[in-house]
Order: structure tokens, then C-alpha cells, then sequence
């Protein structure tokens, strides 16, 4: 009885937090693209002077990077050289 | 007759067509197939396409969707006597609303997630989106006006009810940055937002200077008020700009701070409101009495009664969130039934008790017709009505009637005012994309475009001229919302049509209730313009006759555009994607 009731409660708070758990997760996925567009911000002519740094950072994201960039609206990879798809 | 007897029926009705229609649709029209990839799994980002279990998801489907609209429309329509509303409800929900909303969901899911705008310009080109574009535009203009005018009239009626609202928004802030600055769980936050409301509900009703109460401040309703108004004229005046003050604060901050906490707070008003009147109603049992069928109204309810009821019956606005949201997190497709289908009955549910609280209020059927006396007065008093109707079910539940009726009555604000942020968000954005589809960047600015969305609603609700002077006739918009949201759900029903005509499979499920909606809206906007609006008509009314004309134009568009869609031959059945 403790048990449904329990799972009942969680069962509420799930629907109750789901817009919640999307608008943080957005958020992040804000900060996030903004990270990215700072490193790599050399490809829309912004002079970066740590690109060399930031473009050894691309195998840690090459998943991120492929996904952003279609986000941001390139259907493919910005970066000549660079191909993630 | 016995109201819980009413309420068994419809919701046996409502079983059978979720066990049987619904399941038919889903395997021998939508074909919905368990192992197809959902965009939810195609897409997953984890933010908006995350799939979920189908029983949260249409818990969240179903408090989207549910507000005040669906409690307003029958309230008023039990004008005609309960069973034509009755039977609209249930039919209604059972053939038209269950079939669109799960059809926009099931559409949305086979178009990668796609909402029924962007599907309508794949589906019938640009001039589809732009029809689509304007008639969302009219239908949160209509829902702007009607649910300021909602609010201000309970604020006015009620005045034990603006302590307890206006409480929630320190409430909502506060409990928005518990969640998002301290990642704390909402849950016990909003039940102690929720208690610290009906606390505050339960002493502002026994403590007379806890009423704001504007028309008592003015003098009462002989006293004078600004601007050589009368105090009522007044009193809508100023809450309809603080209200319009509000929303232009809520809808251009960012959704976490405010919009979405008051949502965890009115989420469980649903589960309570629901809760006290079906509970109210099993213990009460009360009989129905007002008249079965009202033997003498003043205008017919055909064809009223389809654009009286929308919400409840069928909406439009529905399909706006099966294929801006739902769809975009449906687990598998076969969940699309339970989600949509049920989703409609949920709301549904909400439409019977609101008919079953109006028609068992009564003492008899002479208080009845006593209180109903007109159609236009049936649309000034169902609001209030339903209030007072509700309150006497919680009586059931022993709570006192003085209580329960600020409760009632805040549940109903709580519910309006979250359409009223959510419309206003939606209308700025519509304006900022119809200024980019038409190079005017200036709208395309959140302020500007914002103060447009408000000030044209404002504009809106403060025109038509109620019994009440200036300000007080916002109710007479109701039918125009009615109309519209039914516009709305035509364009959606047309697209599934089209949908499955190019599938090859049976459109008729989605092109019958299309028709008839279609059909509907025509006569009741050729009616009310032309032999009440218009200049010779007789409730002349230059506002309501141009809106109601525009509204009849797109009606005509919707179904020749139907039309032209249906017959055309299609080269590329888009069967192959199966």
C-alpha cells in the first residue's frame, strides 16, 4: 500500500516536472552552444586567438559539434578540413 | 433526473469510445505500428525530444489542454436546456475532439515531430501556414479578451478571490527559483504555495477588508467612478489594465521565473477542482434541475450550441499542443491513442461537470428560466452560475458555501490567467513571425510586439458595451472564441484528411467531423453577422460584425482550400514511408 502510494507520488511529480526538466535542460543547451560558438568562433570570422587550443578540445565534443552546428542551422560541418558528416 | 446518473452515462459513453472508436482508428485508419522509430527516439536531445512514459506524458498533455474554456462554454450553453449540451460534450469528444487530437498527435509523429503549421505548408504550401498563422492570430486575440473579462468579472463578483490569486505570484517566483537556483524537488514547495492560497481564500472570505472589492469602494454599483464612468465600468477598467499590466510582465519573462511555477500550482487546482466536484457530486446526489430541453429560447441552438461549446466538445487549440509538444516525446506510436484519445475525453470529463454543477444549482426549473432569461444573458450569468453551482457540490464535501465559492472562483481565475499568460506569449510570437514573413522588422521586437498583443486585447475587451457599461460586455466575444477555436480544429481535421487521403487509407473518420464543424461555423457566423450584427440587425455592433465577418471569410477559405486538397491527385501516395 506504502509502496503505490509512493510510486503514485513519484508518478505526480514526474508529470508536474516534466515542462521544468525540458526549460532546464534548454538552458543548458543555451550555455552550451554558446560555449561552442566561442570556440570555434574563428569559422564566422571572429579572430580567436586560443583556436589551436580549442580545436584540440574537438574529440571530447565531436558529438556535440556535429549536433550544434545543425542546430545553429549548417547542415553540414562548417569547418573545411573538419567532417563530421 | 440524478446527476451522478448523468455523469455515469457520459462516462460510459466515453469508455466505449475510447475502447472501441479510438482503437479502430488506431489499427485500421492510423495503422500505428509499436515498433516505428518516434521522433522522440529519432531526435533525442533531451530537451525537446525526450521520450516518455505514456502516462506522465498524458498527464501533462491533459493539464496543458484543460483551463477555464471547456467550464465556460457548457455553463452558458445549459441555456437550451442540459441534453443538447450534454450530448454535444460527449458526442463530440467521442467523434470530433478524440479523433483530432489524436489525429494531430499520430500526423505530428509520422512528420517528424512537426507542428500542424509547418505541416500545413508541406502539406498544402505557404498559403496553408499563412491561413494557419491567421487564424491562431484571431483565436488568442479572442482568448486574450475573453479571459481578461473572465477574470475581472470574478474579481468583481467575487472579491474574496484577488487576495489568494495575487498571493500565488510571489508564491510562483519564489518557488521558480527554489527549483532552478537551489534545484530543489517543487513538489512540497507547491503543495505549501497551494495550502498558503486556500488559507488565505478561507480568511479573505470571513474578513471583510481582505475583499478588494472596487464597485463597494466607488459606492456600489449607483456610485460614480473615474472618467465619468459608472463605478462597475470602473472597476472593469482598472482590473482589466492590471491584468493587462500583469501578462505583459509574465509573457516577455523568461518562462521558469513565473509562468511555469504557477503552473505547478494550478496542476493540482485541477486535481482538486476535479476532485471537489465529483466527490461534492456522489455524496451530495443532487437532481437536475433545470429543464431537460429549454422549451422557449430566444435563438436556437442550432447552430449555437457548436460554437458555444468548443472546448469540451472540440478544440483546436489541442492540436497545437499533440504537435508542439506530445509528439515530440511519445514513446511509442501505439502510445499516440492513450495521449490524444484520452487526452480529449480528460477535458471532456471537465465539460460534464461543469454542465452537471450548472443544472443541479437550481431549485427548480422557474429559478432556472429566472436566471437564464436570454442567450446574451445565458453568456453574461453562466460564469457566475457555474461558480455558485460548484460551490453547492462542495458543500457536499462539507465545506461552507462562502468558502467554497472564493475557492471555486480562484480555481477558475487560476485556470484563465494561465491561458491568458500562455495566449499572450503565443500572440507576440505570431506577430514577430508574420513580421518576418512580411519584412516588418520593427514587430519582430518581444516589446513591440508584445505591447501590440496588448494593447489590441485590451482594446478588444473593453469595447462591446455589456447591461454593465463599458468594459462589462467581454462575454460577447465568446461566441467569436467558440468560432474560432473551432477554425482552427477544421484546418487540423483538414490536414489529417489530407494525411490520409495520400496514405490511401479511409479520410473519413477526420473529414465528417470537418464538415460538420465547417458547416457549423458557416451558418452560425452568416446568422449572427448578418441578422445580429450587421447595421440592420438586431444587436447592431460594428466591432463584432467585422471580426465575425473575417472570421466567416476564413471559413470559406479553409473549405475551399479542403476542397481543392481532397480532389487534387497525388502522384506520390506517401504510403512508401511504411
Amino acid at each position: 500500500m506504502l509502496d503505490k502510494l509512493k510510486q503514485l507520488i513519484t508518478f505526480y511529480e514526474e508529470v508536474l516536472s516534466m515542462p521544468h526538466r525540458q526549460e532546464v535542460a534548454r538552458e543548458l543547451r543555451n550555455e552550451d552552444d554558446f560555449f561552442l560558438l566561442l570556440l570555434y568562433s574563428e569559422m564566422i570570422g571572429i579572430p580567436n586567438p586560443v583556436y589551436y587550443y580549442t580545436l584540440e578540445l574537438y574529440p571530447y565534443i565531436i558529438e556535440k559539434f556535429h549536433d550544434w552546428h545543425l542546430r545553429m542551422g549548417m547542415d553540414k560541418s562548417p569547418m573545411t578540413g573538419i567532417r563530421c558528416c | 433526473m440524478s446527476g451522478i446518473l448523468v455523469a455515469l452515462i457520459g462516462m460510459v459513453i466515453f469508455a466505449l469510445g475510447y475502447r472501441y472508436y479510438s482503437k479502430f482508428i488506431a489499427e485500421k485508419i492510423f495503422r500505428l505500428d509499436p515498433n516505428y522509430v518516434t521522433p522522440a527516439h529519432q531526435f533525442k536531445d533531451g530537451v525537446d525530444f525526450v521520450p516518455t512514459n505514456k502516462f506522465v506524458l498524458w498527464g501533462h498533455h491533459f493539464t496543458s489542454v484543460a483551463g477555464a474554456a471547456p467550464i465556460l462554454g457548457p455553463a452558458i450553453a445549459v441555456y437550451w436546456g442540459w441534453l443538447p449540451a450534454f450530448l454535444w460534450v460527449i458526442l463530440g469528444t467521442v467523434f470530433a475532439a478524440g479523433v483530432h487530437d489524436f489525429g494531430t498527435l499520430a500526423l505530428s509523429v509520422r512528420n517528424k515531430g512537426q507542428s500542424v503549421g509547418t505541416i500545413a505548408d508541406k502539406l498544402i504550401g505557404q498559403r496553408g501556414k499563412i491561413l494557419f498563422l491567421f487564424i491562431i492570430l484571431i483565436l488568442v486575440l479572442m482568448v486574450n479578451a475573453v479571459f481578461a473579462w473572465v477574470i475581472s468579472n470574478l474579481f468583481i463578483q467575487y472579491p474574496a478571490s484577488v487576495v489568494p490569486v495575487f498571493i500565488q505570484i510571489p508564491l510562483a517566483i519564489w518557488i521558480g527559483y527554489a527549483a532552478y537556483k537551489r534545484n530543489l524537488k517543487m513538489l512540497i514547495p507547491s503543495l505549501i504555495a497551494l495550502a498558503i492560497m486556500y488559507l488565505t481564500a478561507i480568511v479573505a472570505s470571513r474578513t471583510e477588508f481582505l475583499q478588494i472589492d472596487l464597485v463597494q469602494y466607488m459606492g456600489g454599483e449607483a456610485g460614480a467612478g473615474l472618467f465619468g464612468l459608472g463605478a462597475v465600468s470602473t472597476a472593469f477598467l482598472i482590473w482589466i489594465v492590471i491584468l493587462m499590466i500583469y501578462v505583459y510582465i509574465a509573457s516577455t519573462l523568461p518562462v521558469w521565473k513565473l509562468l511555469q511555477p504557477r503552473d505547478f500550482i494550478n496542476s493540482h487546482q485541477l486535481v482538486v477542482g476535479l476532485g471537489i466536484l465529483y466527490l461534492g457530486l456522489i455524496f451530495l446526489n443532487p437532481e437536475m434541475t433545470a429543464p431537460m430541453m429549454n422549451e422557449n429560447p430566444d435563438r436556437n441552438w442550432l447552430p449555437l450550441l457548436f460554437i458555444t461549446i468548443a472546448c469540451g466538445a472540440i478544440s483546436g487549440f489541442h492540436g497545437l499542443v499533440s504537435s508542439g509538444t506530445s509528439s515530440k516525446q511519445l514513446d511509442k506510436e501505439t502510445d499516440a491513442r492513450f495521449v490524444g484519445y484520452f487526452g480529449a475525453v480528460g477535458e471532456g470529463i471537465l465539460a460534464l461537470i461543469s454542465i452537471i454543477a450548472v443544472a443541479t444549482f437550481f431549485a427548480n426549473t422557474d429559478a432556472f428560466a429566472a436566471t437564464y432569461t436570454s442567450f446574451t444573458q445565458a453568456n453574461a450569468v453562466g460564469l457566475g452560475t457555474f461558480v455558485e453551482g460548484a460551490a453547492k457540490l462542495a458543500e457536499g464535501m462539507a465545506i461552507p458555501n462562502d468558502i467554497a465559492t472564493t475557492i471555486v472562483s480562484i480555481i477558475v481565475v487560476s485556470f484563465a490567467a494561465t491561458t491568458l499568460d500562455t495566449s499572450v506569449r503565443l500572440m507576440r510570437y505570431i506577430i514577430a513571425e508574420l513580421g518576418v514573413e512580411y519584412n516588418v522588422p520593427a514587430i519582430t521586437k518581444t516589446h513591440v510586439a508584445t505591447t501590440i498583443a496588448v494593447v489590441s486585447s485590451a482594446a478588444l475587451v473593453l469595447i462591446p458595451e455589456g447591461p454593465n457599461g463599458f468594459g462589462s460586455g467581454g462575454y460577447l466575444i465568446w461566441p467569436l472564441f467558440g468560432t474560432a477555436n473551432q477554425l482552427l480544429a477544421g484546418i487540423s481535421l483538414m490536414l489529417i484528411a489530407i494525411w490520409l487521403k495520400r496514405l490511401g487509407r479511409n479520410y473519413a473518420v477526420a473529414l465528417i467531423p470537418m464538415i460538420f464543424l465547417m458547416f457549423m461555423t458557416l451558418y452560425a457566423m452568416f446568422q449572427q453577422v448578418i441578422f445580429e450584427w450587421s447595421w440592420f440587425g438586431d444587436n447592431s455592433n460594428t466591432l463584432l460584425f467585422v471580426l465575425g465577418a473575417i472570421i466567416f471569410v476564413f471559413a470559406i477559405w479553409i473549405s475551399l482550400t479542403a476542397f481543392n486538397a481532397l480532389t487534387k491527385k497525388y502522384d506520390d501516395p506517401l504510403d512508401k514511408e511504411k
